[in-house]
């Protein structure tokens, strides 16, 4: 799986407004929203959903990113963003250390393959230091997204 | 150095870098580095629960597999990962059915290789198997 096939571009957050993890989840939930993926009644039931699995276990893998996520049936296709923060964000990772990096997930409820893709691809990128430090270094949604076209012609990057 | 391999029962394999007969080798096995610690254990395990090894289940396994002091890989056959790194395992997209090789290291290898099968196959992380199609 690609990242051009789930990653919504449009809803790239590159400065997150919010400095806490909820509402950095709010902000890319609602960002999503906007984009057309999902509808308005349902982002508020989705926003609460992917806090409620946050709080089951903490999805900040460590090394700065977080990859809070949820199965809706909201969705019918995985549907993805990205949100980056200058100052970090407590995630409660599993190091401890601030989140820079936060990728949103919705997967469908009843197409748990797509869901495990989807994060194969997410996590082949993520582990690579030098993705991550791509990532880090860019300054607006063009440039996330120029990285993630780039990756997805790239597998090792 | 002296190597002796043996198959059990087809399952598990363990190699075992040592020779009992070499006992008159003298100093090349003295305690210190003994290489009777070093074992090695192999075994396939089937992911069985219907949502395969999504997030949850790939920290329930680093977290047995943090519990033994020996090295464990995993492979899917196309990826090897390290079995202690969550952020690795994430990457195995082992769907339902996938069969996954786990590779252990270690004086402590027999016993996190049946840890790992219980958590896998046995307990199936503790998820349901895939609705039986009619």
């Amino acid at each position: 799986m690609k990242f051009a096939d789930f990653m919504c571009f449009e809803a790239i957050i590159p400065e997150l407004k919010a400095t806490d993890r909820d509402g950095a989840i709010a902000e890319l939930v609602r960002a999503l929203q906007a984009a057309g993926k999902i509808s308005k009644g349902n982002c508020k039931k989705i926003i609460e959903a992917v806090i409620a699995r946050e709080n089951e276990a903490s999805t900040g893998m460590g090394k700065g990113v977080a990859i809070p996520h949820v199965k809706h049936k909201a969705v019918a296709d995985v549907v993805a963003t990205v949100g980056q923060s200058s100052v970090g964000i407590d995630f409660a990772a599993l190091d401890k250390q601030p989140v820079y990096s936060v990728i949103l997930l919705i997967s469908p409820a009843d197409h748990p393959d797509k869901h495990l893709e989807a994060m194969e691809k997410v996590f082949r990128h993520l582990q690579q230091d030098r993705f991550r430090k791509f990532l880090s270094q860019c300054q607006n949604a063009h440039q996330i997204e120029d990285l993630l076209r780039e990756a997805d012609d790239n597998p090792s990057l | 150095m002296p190597t002796r391999s043996r198959i059990f029962s087809g399952k598990r394999t363990i190699i075992r870098p040592c020779d009992p007969t070499a006992g008159d080798a003298g100093p090349a096995f003295n305690k210190e580095t003994d290489a009777l610690d070093k074992l090695v254990c192999e075994a396939e395990v089937e992911i069985k629960n219907a949502d395969g090894l999504h997030m949850r289940p790939a920290m329930q396994f680093v977290d047995v597999a943090n519990r033994f002091d020996c090295d464990v890989t995993v492979s899917n056959g196309q990826t090897t990962v390290d079995g202690k790194s969550i952020m690795q395992m994430s990457m195995l997209a082992a769907t339902v059915g996938t069969k996954l090789k786990i590779r252990a290291e270690g004086q402590d290898a027999p016993e996190l290789i049946e840890a790992l099968r219980h958590l896998v196959e046995g307990r199936m992380f503790d998820e349901p198997p895939p609705e039986d199609n009619p």
